[in-house]
């Protein structure tokens, strides 16, 4: 078989990596000489004797490796290629990374979900395997020995028999005409032979960020780009009735004035309704963007307002609640109770407020378009431009920046699309700027959301039955208009998938219509039902008058993995994960909690106004443990000290897992103490970050991670797990220190913070 | 014609008085170092310093800052090897990057300030003076690490 450097075609065809990603496709075709495929090559890997769909190798030695998910922080563009690198016996020095583009033959290349690590794992092992075979095989054949004679050693080759050494870089055109090796084949290094899994390699951009030099959304630049700004219609669904721009036209720079397409029914990832103003800088397209006037139809969700919108999910709650899962007979449950407990929680509108907003260019030129943007899944930028221009998914292009944060609202390129449609209309590059009040109020909202849950305990402090209720605007809504509850992939995510062993078990939900864009945010629906079920759990142990960690332990049961189906009839989406390789197991979650008790002094007696709080909660197939210690002196609360105990598999990389941790601390902490979005008339009322507060150095507490059996298990998720069990904690805490009971979020509301 | 002094260099632009440090910097300068946040003064990401204080770029008109001495983050080194830069680097600080350039811009001169007086700054000290720059992914312990190992290493190094 003769390998030659493939055309994207060939990609797709050849090399999914749902197939093997290790074949490299065997004929150039006509279309491997397109301007298409030439592009999407060309950032890729194209220059190197290419191994697989991952791994390239230059005659220097350099290793190319591909990073085919986005980098927002979380480390990926780091931990993806220390696997791939580890297999193939690669010198890390060497190691140059390549961003991935936008293509299919990688697969998911949808960075949310915390996935990038634990769906890939295995593949990334295989392609580092079978690159570095190759190379074996290569020398082999050079030194005319059988493969067996050779092994792979920090890029070279090494000759068992004689100790001569070949390096990756000379054996690299050799090996790329090696048969691919048959996966079965593959040979994988042992755990305690690992160089690069489980050591603390700092991020490849490390040192560029700290220059200036990295390059995000916000950065690209082209030959006579212009630079929009967007006036979008502040109530989702209303329309232009008119405008005039005249006087933004008059702005020095602004070069042209442009009406955005109307916002579809279906709203999905396509732009909103609105008005663009472009011009040669940043600063005159904002000027200009002012200076509009418009005539707006704001439609009829001008009459919504948040505050009535959970009036409207209590009643619906109240009154029409819909079945989604039951165990056992929560009547007759509650009627031998000996104690009754109940309570309801609330938790707000929110918005991601990624430190980078928005930001997307798209340029088309030789029958392609390409698109630099900081977003989260480059193939759902290809193929909402596609849907939107009805134009074919393979001309478009993209390449993903680095992004400056994006906690799921960069998965949603509605900002690229934006582009996309004005360097359409203007036929020259176009840069789609979003200010940070563009940000704050277009989102993808995080819904507000109400839980109601009731518990019976028999005489022996037993939780015996439990009834729990929720409700929320569900994010399908914004794909399809007659979706009005939570949905299974929703309710997975911290309510239907109950860890605790109760007799009696209903589970309850409502209808709530959306008045936004609702979206996936870091840790999605987990934080709502998290908070709800860790506060409540607290609360039944003040009741009966034992420690939170008693209560929850005993609740938990005797080890075993849970089947919600086999339970309770709920069909448990598991993260997308078979419950094979990441059973739902009640022993993990002990450990954590287990282990949080013993490195935290949570039983310590403290002064007046001091308290400690707990939670415990598995997403994204990870477990994990958070301990809150709080004061709160004059109503002035301070949250002194976060402990986290965290259980994700096989550690990667356990510097960026710490990081990962401490952020989503803090990224919990903006939660518990400041988040709120209110919606006024159809429109969010917040604007910027003076009154959508996000956590600060001064509120931000001492953090200790713990990262409980790094080294057991498949790795599971990092970058969202820690983020639900902290806003509980913090109430917990506060109950501890006050007395007081908090059910609501923010805190702010009752407290200074 | 403005003419704008950027790290030891003269750059002559075309902006009107009142456009923003920051659009002059980044559009018109192709000083990309230099991030936007949010506009309004409130998040840090577009801290730049003129003659040597740290000023918010996104809220200061260009007019101001003529006749000045303006240093943005490509300024504090070619090599990325400043104490500051290096105490950041190995605190493994940044997880997005995006803040980070205003981070260091501001915190530079605290970190001078505090190694002339050889103390290291204390948490309050760091806290209030880092108050006004915002991380989202939530660096912060790390951040007041690397300001103290900076004053440190300043310190032994002058
Ligand atoms: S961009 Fe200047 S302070 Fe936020
Ligand atoms: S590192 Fe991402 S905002 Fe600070």
């Amino acid at each position: 078989m003769d390998m030659v450097k493939l055309s994207r075609r060939e990609f797709l065809t050849y090399s999914g990596i749902m197939g093997s990603g290790l074949i490299l496709g065997c004929n150039t075709t006509e279309q491997a000489q397109s301007k298409i495929a030439q592009n999407a090559i060309n950032s890729g890997l194209a220059k190197s004797d290419r191994l697989n769909l991952f791994v390239a190798i230059q005659a220097d030695g350099t290793v190319e490796i591909v990073s085919h998910r986005v980098e927002m922080g979380q480390g990926s563009k780091t931990g993806i290629p220390q696997i791939v690198a580890e297999e193939l016996e690669a010198d890390w020095q060497k190691v140059k990374v390549i961003q991935g583009l936008g293509n299919k033959a990688y697969g998911n290349q949808n960075t949310d979900g915390s996935t990038s690590i634990r769906l890939f794992f295995e593949k990334l092992r295989e392609m580092g395997a079978s690159a570095r075979m190759m190379l074996e095989q290569a020398a082999a054949q050079y030194w005319q020995v059988p493969i067996e004679a050779v092994y792979a050693k920090e890029n070279y080759i090494i000759n068992k028999n004689t100790q001569a050494k070949l390096a990756y870089g000379d054996l690299a055109e050799l090996a790329s005409k090696q048969v691919v090796p048959d996966i079965k084949s593959l040979k994988f290094k042992a755990p305690e032979q690992y160089r690069l899994i489980g050591k603390p390699v700092p991020i490849v951009d490390l040192k560029e960020m700290t220059m200036g030099k990295a390059n995000y959304g916000v950065d690209k630049t082209l030959p006579n780009m212009l630079i929009a700004s967007i006036e979008r219609c502040p109530v989702l669904h209303g329309k232009v009735s008119s405008f005039n721009a005249e006087k933004a036209l008059a702005v020095p720079g602004v070069v042209k004035v442009i009406e955005m397409p109307a916002t579809r029914d279906v709203v999905s990832f396509f732009p909103l309704a609105g008005v663009a103003v472009l011009a040669t800088n940043t600063w005159a397209a904002m000027q200009g963007r002012k200076l509009l006037e418009i005539q707006w139809d704001l439609g009829e969700k001008q009459h919504i307002n948040s505050d009535q919108e959970f009036e409207t999910y209590k009643n619906n709650l109240n009154q029409k609640p819909i079945f989604v899962a039951k165990k056992g007979d929560v009547k007759n449950g509650f009627l031998s109770a000996k104690t009754l407990v109940e309570a309801r929680y609330k938790t707000p509108y929110l918005v991601h407020a990624p430190m980078e907003p928005p930001m997307a260019t798209a340029w088309f030129h030789d029958g392609i378009c390409e698109i630099w943007a900081c977003v989260q899944d480059p193939q759902s930028t290809m193929n909402s431009a596609a849907a939107m221009m009805n134009l074919p998914a393979d001309m478009f292009v993209v390449e993903p920046t680095l992004l400056g944060g994006a906690f799921g609202r960069k998965s949603k390129p509605d900002f690229s699309n934006e582009a996309v449609f004005l360097a359409h209309k203007t036929q020259q590059p176009v840069k789609v700027v979003w200010s940070r009040e563009d940000d704050i109020q277009q989102g993808y909202y995080h819904a507000g959301a109400l839980e109601n849950i009731k518990a019976g305990i028999d005489d022996k402090g037993n939780i015996t039955t439990w009834h729990q209720q929720t409700v929320y605007p569900t994010i399908a809504s914004t794909f399809n208009n007659d979706k009005h509850t939570p949905q299974d992939f929703e309710l997975s995510l911290g309510f239907g998938d109950l860890a605790y062993d109760f007799d009696h078990v209903l589970m309850e939900k409502a209808e709530a219509k959306a008045p936004v864009r609702i979206g996936w945010m870091r840790s999605v629906c987990n934080i709502q039902h998290a908070f709800a079920l860790n506060c409540f759990l607290d609360e039944i142990a003040h009741k009966i008058n034992k420690p939170t960690a008693e209560v929850m332990l005993k609740a938990l049961g005797a080890d075993r993995n849970v089947n919600h189906k086999e339970e309770f009839g709920f069909s448990f989406t598991n993260y997308s994960e078979k419950l094979e390789r990441h059973p739902y197991s009640t022993k993990r979650y002990r450990e954590v909690l287990q282990h949080l008790i013993k490195q935290t002094p949570i039983d310590q007696t403290l002064p007046n106004n001091q308290g400690w709080g707990i939670a415990v909660h598995r997403s994204f197939v990870s477990y994990i443990a958070v301990a809150s210690k709080v004061s709160v002196v004059n109503n002035k609360l301070s949250v002194d000290e976060i402990h986290c105990v965290v259980d994700c598999g096989l550690a990667i990389n356990p510097d960026r897992i710490k990081a990962q941790m401490e952020g989503a601390m803090i990224f919990g902490l903006s939660i518990a103490l400041m988040g709120k979005i209110d919606i006024k008339a159809g429109q969010v009322v917040q604007s910027n970050f003076h009154d959508y507060p996000v956590t600060r150095m001064p509120q931000a507490p001492n953090i200790t991670v713990h990262l409980l059996n790094p080294t057991e298990n498949v790795p599971s998720g990092v970058g969202e797990p820690g983020v639900p069990p902290v806003a509980p904690s913090i109430c917990n805490a506060i109950f501890a220190a006050t007395g007081q009971r908090y059910r609501d979020l923010p805190l702010n509301q009752y407290l200074t913070v | 014609m403005i003419t704008l002094n950027v790290n030891n260099q003269d750059h002559q632009i075309d902006a009107p008085d009142e456009m923003p440090l920051l659009w002059a910097i980044r559009d018109l300068m192709q000083y990309t170092g230099t991030k936007f946040g949010c506009g309004k003064g409130l998040c840090g990401a577009c801290t730049v310093h003129i003659n040597g204080q740290p000023i918010r770029s996104c809220i200061t008109p260009v007019a101001l800052a003529k006749n000045s001495k303006i240093k943005t983050i490509e300024g504090v080194s070619d090599k990325g090897d400043h104490v500051i830069q290096i105490a950041w680097q190995e605190n493994n600080v940044p997880q997005c990057g995006y803040c980070q350039s205003g981070q260091i811009m501001n915190a530079l001169p605290l970190i001078e300030r505090s190694a002339e007086k050889n103390t290291t700054p204390t948490d309050e000290e760091i806290d209030n003076h880092m108050a006004g720059n915002i991380c989202r992914c939530g660096t912060y312990p790390r951040i007041k690490q690397a300001i103290k190992d900076a004053t440190v290493a300043l310190i032994k190094g002058a």
